[in-house]
C-alpha cells in the first residue's frame, strides 16, 4: 500500500473488524465485505486482511474467504501469491470436503501466477481415493484447460481425465466426460494457426492440443452406457450429450444404444428426456428393424406430452423442440392435439407455441374441434395471439382442402365481431386463401369490400386490394373502390402503392372501357409522386407494356399464379436434420443452427480471436466470393469441401442459395455460408439474421411474398433479380413486397417465394 | 454450461451474482436489467443477445436468471433454475427479495455446490443438508466431521440416501396428489381432460430399504391376466416418470417400479392419465346480457363424486366485463364476493358433500362505454380439493418394503385430487 488508507469510511471500519481477535467479528465482516460486492461495491482494497482469514476451521468462513478470492485474484494479481500457501495445503486436507473445495477454488483464480503452483495438486486430486475430490477435480482440468492449455498437455491431465471415464463412479465419470467434451469445444474454438503477431510466443506444435481429443471408442461406450443408469441427472444429461455425438459403428450399435437410452424418457427431469430424445433421433436413423423403430416412436410420444404440464419455461423449450420433430416425424402426436389446447393463464410464448403445434397437427378427424377453439382464442385480449389465432384459421384452411369451406366461414363470423385487428388479419388470411383456392369463394367478397374502412394497416389494405383486382371483373364497383384508395395515394405506404397500382392495372386489363381514366390516373401518380424506385419501376413498364403490347400485358399482369400450400417444414432439411441432433439445445428453441447466434470465439480467447480473425474473415469472405463468381476452383480456405463449390457457382443464383441452406455443414458458419452464397445481399441477410434474434416464432405463413405475382417485374432479368428483391429490406421488395416481414422470417420466406417468382419469370420468357 | 447466476429483484438491483465461466463480465447483469426487467413487453424467457443468452424465470418479486454464451441446453438451464428454487424453498421456505437478502451466504455456499464451472452437480436437498447448514439445519444433524461419509454419499450410486438411517417405528406415507386438468367448450363439450398426478412419498425407514410399489397400472393387470383389468379397477397411465431413485430399466422391461427411498419426503413419481377421467364438479351456466348495460348469470355447481367425500376450499372465479360497476350475488351455499381488481366474482365454498348442488344467481350492472367491444368472456375457473379421491381411478395396491433386518414397517396411503386454476369452464 503506497498511500495510507483514510482512517474512516466502510472499509475501514471492514479492515478494522477483518483483524478484529474475536472470530466472530472477523466472520461477520467477511460477509459483509461479500455482501457489498455483490451490491457492486468494490472491495479488492480489503484483499491482504480477508486473505488473512483464510487459514481457519471454520469450514463455512473458508467458503467465503474462497468467494472473496474468487472474485478479486484478477484484480490484485500480485497479492494472491499470500493465498497460496493455504490453498496446497489445503488440497492436502485430512476432510475431502476442503481438498475439493480448495481445488475447486484455486482453478478459477484466474491468476498466472498460481496455475504453476496449481499442477500438482491438480494431479494428486485427480487420483484421490475420495470421489467426491476426484470428481471435482475433473472439471478443475477444464477450468485450467480455459486458462492455459499448455499446461494440460504438459501435465497429461486429459490423459488422466480420460481414465477418468473407466472410475467406478458414476458421478466422477459423469464430470470427466463433461470436462472432457468442455476441453473439445474449447479446444476447436482456439484458433487453428498461432497468432501472427510476432511478440506472442505460440506453444510448441507438440503442446498444441489436436481437435480428437475426446474421441469415444467402443469399450468408453460401454462404460458410459453403465454410468448413464447410475449417476445424478445432471450426470445423465452429460453423458446422453456424449452419446449424441457418438458415430455408430454399426447398425446392432445403434439398436443398442437406443434401448439403453430409451428407459431415460421416464425421467422426472425435463432436461434428461429431451437428452435421451436427441440421442434416439441420433441414432434411430440407423435403425432398420421395424419393430424397435415403432417401440421407439410410440413410447417418445407419451414423455413429450408430458412436458407439456412442466413449468411455463421448460414447457416453452419442450413446445418448440416438438415443433421440431414434428416437422421430421408428423405422426407420433397424431392423435394428441388436444393436450396443446391454450389455457386461458398460459403465457403468451406458450400460447403462440401451441397454436402452431395445433395447425401442425390439424387433420380432417380434428379440424372441427381445432376451428371450434381457435374461434375461442380469436376472442381473447392479447393482439398478437388474437391475430396468430387468425392467422392458424386459414393455415388450416390452406392445409386441408376439405375444410376450407368451414374455415372461410369461421373467418366471416370473425369479420363479423369487426374488432378491427381481427378484421385485418382476417383479410389478410382470406387473400391467401383466395390464392390457394380460386374462384371458390367469391360470394364473400362483398362483406369483405364492407369492411374497407376498418383497415388502416399496409397489410391489410394492400390484401384487399389485391383481392379486388384479382376479381376486378366480378366487383361491380371495383373502380370505385379502387379510386379512393388512388385518392390518398401519396400517403400509402409502398406495399399498399405496388398493389393499388397491379390492381388498377388489371382492373384496366379486365374491364378496358371503363377504367381508361383511373389507369392513366394511377400511372401519373405512380411515376410523378412517388419516391419509391420499386413503384416507380413498376409503373415504368406497365406502362410501356400497356402502350406497346396489351396483349403481352395480359399475359403478364393475369397470368395464372402457382397455387401455393403450408410447407411441412419451416427450416431447410438439412438444418432440420442439424437441428434434430440438438434436441433441447438453445439452437433447437431457436430452431436456427448454434452458429448464427453463437460467437466463434470463446472465453478469454475471444478478444485474441476476434483480432486474429477479422480482418481474415473479411478477405476470406470477399476471397471465396471472387472465386465463386469467377468459377474458379476455391482455395480450402475454410473447411468445407472443394468440390461443393463449382457446383454452387455453375447454377444460378437460385440454385447456389439453395445449396447454402441445404448445406448442413454450417459449422463455421458465418464464414462458410457467406462464402457459399454468391449473392452479396444475401450474406447481409445472414448478418440480419444473427443481429437481431428474437424467439419470435417463424411461422410457415403462406408465402404472401408472391401474392402480387406480377411476373416482370424485376429491375433486371438476370437469375438473381427474384433473390436480391426478395432478400433487400422489406420496404423495397419487389414483386413480392406485401408483407413486411422481420429479416429473420424472410429466410424461408424467401425459399418459398423463390419458387414462385422463378416460375413468373420463366412465365415471362 | 451456465456462465453465470443472478438473482436480480423487480427493481433490476442485482442480489446474487455468481459468474463460473470467465467469457462473462459481471455488467452482464446490467444488459438483463435494460432488456428484461425494464422492458415492460418480454414475450419469451430466453433473450439471446449478440451471442450472449439469458433464462430467466421471475419468481414472487425476483427474477432468478442463469447466462450462457454457448449451445447451452435450454432444458438443463431451466430446470437448473427450478431446482434452484425447490432448493431455496427448502432451506428457507420461501424464495423472495428478502428471504435472498437475509440468506445471501447461504445461497452463494449452495451455488458453490450445486454448480460448478456451470455444470450443474449435487442437487439433492437430502444429501446437501448434511454438509450445507444453517442455524436451524445444523443443529438437526449434527453429523459434520465424517464428511468423508457425506463425499461418498454425495457421489455414490444411491447419492440420495445415507446408510445409517435409524427410525423406531418404521413407517411409509404415500400421497397420491393429482391436478385435474379440464377445459370445457360454451356447449358442454369436454374438450380436454386429463390428470397430472404426482406421488409424494415420506419415508421413514431404517437401513437401505428394498421398496417396491405397485399400482392399479391397466398395463401391469394386464400382463399378469388379472380379471380386474377388465372391469374399471384399472387405470391407464399414459406415461409415468420416476424420482432418480428408482430403477428405469426395470420399468421399462416390466413396468415394476423398485427403489431405495431417500430418507424423507420426497417425489416418487409423476403420472399422466388421460382416459377415463371422473370429473369431480360439473357445471351448467347460463349467462345473458339482456341488455347494454346488464349481465345476468345462473351457474349451477354439482359435485358428481361419492357422497361420503368432502371437497375443501372450492373456489369459483367467474369473470365479468372489465366494466362492471357492481356485482349483486346471491348463493344458497358459501359465500360470493366481487373483486374489481381482478373482474371476477368470487364464490368460496369452504366444505362440498359429494352429489351435492348448489346454484349462484348474479347480475352485474356495466358502465356505459362509448366504444363498444365485445366482452371476451374468459372461462370460469374452479379451484378445489377432494380428499380421498382420484380423478384417474388411480389406487395404491401394495408397497413393499425388504430390509435385511427384516423389520416390519406400516403404510400409509392418502388420496387427494385438486385444482388449480386449470379446470377451467367457458360459458
Amino acid at each position: 500500500m503506497a498511500m495510507a488508507p483514510p482512517r474512516k469510511g466502510e472499509n475501514w471500519e471492514l479492515r478494522q473488524q477483518l483483524n478484529s481477535e474475536y472470530r466472530d467479528k472477523r466472520a461477520d465482516a467477511i460477509k459483509r465485505v461479500i455482501a457489498n460486492h455483490t451490491i457492486g461495491k468494490d472491495c479488492s482494497g480489503l484483499f491482504p486482511d480477508v486473505v488473512k482469514n483464510m487459514q481457519t476451521d471454520d469450514l463455512e468462513q473458508k467458503k467465503l474467504v474462497y468467494l472473496y478470492l474468487m472474485n478479486y485474484a484478477k484484480t490484485q494479481p500480485e497479492l494472491v501469491i499470500l493465498a497460496v500457501n493455504t490453498f496446497v495445503k489445503d488440497t492436502a486436507d485430512p476432510n475431502p470436503l476442503v481438498r475439493a473445495l480448495a481445488i475447486r477454488t484455486m482453478s478459477v483464480l484466474r491468476a498466472e501466477k498460481i496455475l504453476d503452483y496449481l499442477a500438482s495438486p491438480l494431479s494428486r486430486c485427480l487420483k484421490d481415493e475420495n470421489p467426491y475430490v476426484r470428481k471435482t477435480a475433473a472439471l478443475c482440468v477444464a477450468k485450467v484447460f480455459d486458462l492455459k492449455p499448455e499446461l494440460c498437455v504438459e501435465y497429461g491431465f486429459i490423459e488422466t481425465l480420460r481414465d477418468l471415464i473407466g472410475d467406478g463412479n458414476p458421478m466422477v465419470v459423469a464430470n470427466a466426460v463433461a470436462a472432457l467434451a468442455d476441453i473439445q469445444e474449447a479446444a476447436q474454438a482456439l484458433p487453428p494457426s498461432p497468432p501472427p503477431s510476432p511478440g506472442r510466443s505460440s506453444p510448441p506444435p507438440s503442446a498444441r492440443p489436436n481437435s480428437h481429443l475426446f474421441a469415444i471408442d467402443p469399450p468408453t461406450l460401454t462404460k458410459l452406457l453403465v454410468a448413464l443408469n447410475e449417476c445424478s441427472e445432471w450426470g445423465r444429461i452429460a453423458i446422453l450429450n456424449t452419446l449424441a455425438r457418438y458415430k455408430a459403428q454399426d447398425q446392432q450399435e445403434s439398436e443398442h444404444i437406443c434401448e439403453r437410452v430409451m428407459p431415460q424418457f421416464q425421467h422426472v427431469n425435463a432436461a434428461v428426456v429431451l437428452g435421451a430424445v436427441k440421442v434416439i433421433m441420433i441414432h434411430m436413423k440407423n435403425v432398420t428393424r421395424d419393430d424397435l423403430l415403432k417401440s421407439l416412436t410410440r413410447k417418445m410420444a407419451p414423455p413429450l406430452v408430458t412436458l407439456i404440464s412442466s413449468p411455463p419455461e421448460v414447457q416453452w423449450v419442450a413446445l418448440r423442440n416438438i415443433n421440431l420433430l414434428l416437422q421430421k416425424r408428423p405422426e407420433i402426436l397424431a392423435n394428441e392435439m388436444r393436450v396443446f389446447f391454450c389455457k386461458y393463464n398460459d403465457p403468451p410464448y406458450v400460447k403462440v407455441e401451441k397454436l402452431d403445434i395445433m395447425v401442425r397437427l390439424a387433420s380432417e378427424k380434428n379440424v372441427d374441434t381445432l376451428l371450434g377453439e381457435l374461434k375461442e382464442y380469436a376472442s381473447e385480449v392479447d393482439v398478437d395471439f388474437v391475430r396468430k389465432a387468425v392467422r392458424a384459421v386459414g393455415q388450416v384452411a390452406i392445409k386441408i382442402d376439405e375444410a376450407a369451406e368451414r374455415c372461410v366461414s369461421v373467418l366471416m363470423d370473425l369479420i363479423e365481431t369487426r374488432v378491427s385487428y381481427v378484421v385485418q388479419e382476417a383479410v389478410i388470411v382470406i387473400k391467401d386463401i383466395f390464392r390457394k383456392y380460386p374462384h371458390s369463394y367469391e360470394g364473400i367478397i362483398p362483406t369483405l369490400c364492407a369492411n374497407l374502412d376498418e383497415l388502416d394497416e399496409p397489410e391489410a389494405k394492400a390484401s384487399l386490394i389485391w383481392i379486388i383486382g384479382e376479381y376486378a371483373e366480378k366487383i361491380e364497383n371495383a373502380d370505385e373502390l379502387l379510386g379512393t384508395f388512388l385518392e390518398t395515394f401519396k400517403e400509402e405506404s409502398y406495399p399498399v402503392q405496388l398493389q393499388t397500382l397491379t390492381a388498377i392495372v388489371k382492373l384496366f386489363l379486365k374491364k378496358p372501357d371503363e377504367s381508361q381514366a383511373i389507369v392513366q390516373r394511377v400511372l401519373q401518380a405512380a411515376t410523378k409522386d412517388c419516391d419509391s424506385a420499386d413503384v416507380r419501376d413498376r409503373a415504368y413498364i406497365y406502362w410501356r407494356l400497356l402502350s406497346s403490347d396489351p396483349a403481352a400485358a395480359k399475359s403478364v399482369v393475369l397470368s395464372v399464379r402457382p397455387p401455393i400450400s403450408l410447407p411441412q417444414i419451416t427450416v431447410a432439411p438439412a438444418i432440420l436434420e442439424e437441428l434434430l441432433g440438438e434436441i433441447s439445445s438453445l439452437a433447437s428453441v431457436y430452431h436456427k443452427p448454434a452458429a448464427t447466434f453463437i460467437g466463434k470465439g470463446r472465453l478469454g480467447a475471444e478478444e485474441m480471436q476476434r483480432r486474429v480473425l477479422e480482418p481474415e474473415e473479411e478477405v476470406s469472405r470477399e476471397k471465396a466470393l471472387q472465386t465463386v463468381v469467377a468459377g474458379n476452383q476455391a482455395e480450402n480456405l475454410l473447411d468445407f469441401d472443394a468440390d461443393d463449390e463449382p457446383t454452387s457457382a455453375s447454377i444460378s443464383g437460385i440454385g447456389a442459395d439453395g445449396n447454402s441452406l441445404s448445406d448442413g455443414r454450417i459449422s463455421s458458419a458465418a464464414i462458410s455460408n457467406a462464402a457459399k452464397s454468391t449473392n452479396p445481399l444475401d450474406e447481409l441477410m445472414d448478418l440480419f439474421s444473427t443481429a437481431s434474434m428474437s424467439a419470435t416464432t417463424a411461422q410457415p405463413v403462406a408465402p404472401a411474398s408472391t401474392v402480387a405475382g406480377v411476373p416482370g417485374l424485376q429491375p433486371n432479368n438476370d437469375p438473381f433479380a427474384s433473390l436480391s428483391g426478395l432478400s433487400s429490406p422489406p420496404s423495397a421488395m419487389g414483386s413480392g413486397g406485401v408483407s413486411p416481414t422481420p429479416p429473420q422470417q424472410q429466410h424461408q420466406q424467401q425459399k418459398q417465394a423463390v419458387g414462385g417468382a422463378q416460375d413468373d419469370l420463366l412465365g415471362l420468357f | 454450461m451456465i456462465s453465470a447466476f443472478f438473482i436480480f429483484n423487480q427493481k433490476g438491483e442485482v442480489l446474487i451474482s455468481r459468474l463460473f465461466r470467465q467469457d462473462l463480465k459481471r455488467s452482464i447483469s446490467d444488459v438483463f436489467r435494460i432488456q428484461v426487467i425494464s422492458n415492460p413487453d418480454v414475450r419469451s424467457p430466453i433473450i439471446t443477445l449478440g451471442s450472449t443468452s439469458f433464462f430467466h424465470v421471475r419468481i414472487n418479486n425476483v427474477y432468478v436468471v442463469g447466462v450462457t454464451k454457448c449451445n447451452a441446453s435450454a432444458a438443463l438451464v431451466f430446470e437448473f433454475l427450478y431446482r434452484f428454487i425447490t432448493i431455496s424453498r427448502s432451506y428457507f421456505s420461501k424464495l423472495d427479495e428478502e428471504s435472498v437478502k437475509n440468506n445471501f451466504v447461504l445461497i452463494y455456499e449452495l451455488l458453490d455446490e450445486i454448480i460448478d464451472f456451470g455444470f450443474p452437480q449435487n442437487s439433492e436437498i437430502d444429501t446437501l443438508k448434511m454438509y450445507i447448514t444453517t442455524e436451524s439445519i445444523k443443529s438437526e444433524m449434527a453429523v459434520r466431521e465424517d464428511s468423508s461419509k457425506i463425499t461418498i454419499q454425495a457421489t455414490g450410486a444411491t447419492s440420495w440416501r445415507r446408510s445409517d438411517v435409524k427410525y423406531r417405528k418404521n413407517e411409509a406415507f404415500v400421497d397420491v396428489i393429482e391436478t385435474v386438468n379440464l377445459l370445457m367448450s360454451k356447449e358442454g363439450a369436454v374438450l380436454r381432460a386429463d390428470v397430472d398426478g404426482q406421488i409424494l412419498m415420506r419415508a421413514y425407514l431404517s437401513g437401505t430399504p428394498e421398496c417396491k410399489f405397485g399400482l392399479n397400472d391397466k398395463l401391469v393387470l394386464q400382463k399378469r391376466g388379472d380379471q380386474v383389468a377388465k372391469s374399471d379397477g384399472a387405470v391407464e397411465l399414459d406415461d409415468c416418470q420416476f424420482h432418480q431413485c428408482v430403477r428405469l430399466g426395470k420399468f421399462d422391461s416390466d413396468r415394476s417400479i423398485s427403489f431405495i427411498p431417500p430418507d424423507g419426503e420426497f417425489e416418487l413419481m409423476r403420472y399422466r392419465s388421460t382416459s377415463n377421467i371422473n370429473l369431480p364438479f360439473r357445471l351448467q351456466t347460463h349467462v345473458t346480457e339482456p341488455s347494454k348495460s346488464k349481465v345476468e348469470y345462473t351457474i349451477h355447481l354439482k359435485a358428481s363424486f361419492d357422497p361420503k367425500l368432502n371437497a375443501n376450499n372450492v373456489v369459483l372465479r367467474i369473470p365479468t366485463p372489465l366494466n362492471t360497476t357492481g356485482v349483486q350475488a346471491k348463493v344458497g351455499v358459501g359465500k360470493a364476493k366481487y373483486v374489481p381488481g381482478d373482474n371476477v366474482i368470487v364464490w368460496k365454498i369452504p366444505r362440498l358433500q359429494g352429489a351435492q348442488e348448489c346454484t349462484l344467481t348474479a347480475e352485474a350492472d356495466l358502465a356505459a362505454t362509448t366504444h363498444r367491444q365485445a366482452w371476451s368472456r374468459p372461462p370460469i375457473q374452479v379451484d378445489f380439493s377432494v380428499v380421498m379421491f382420484t380423478a384417474s381411478g388411480l389406487l395404491v395396491r401394495f408397497l413393499k418394503v425388504f430390509e435385511k433386518s427384516g423389520y416390519n414397517s406400516v403404510k400409509w396411503v392418502r388420496y387427494l385430487s385438486k385444482a388449480n386454476g386449470s379446470y377451467q369452464i367457458r360459458f
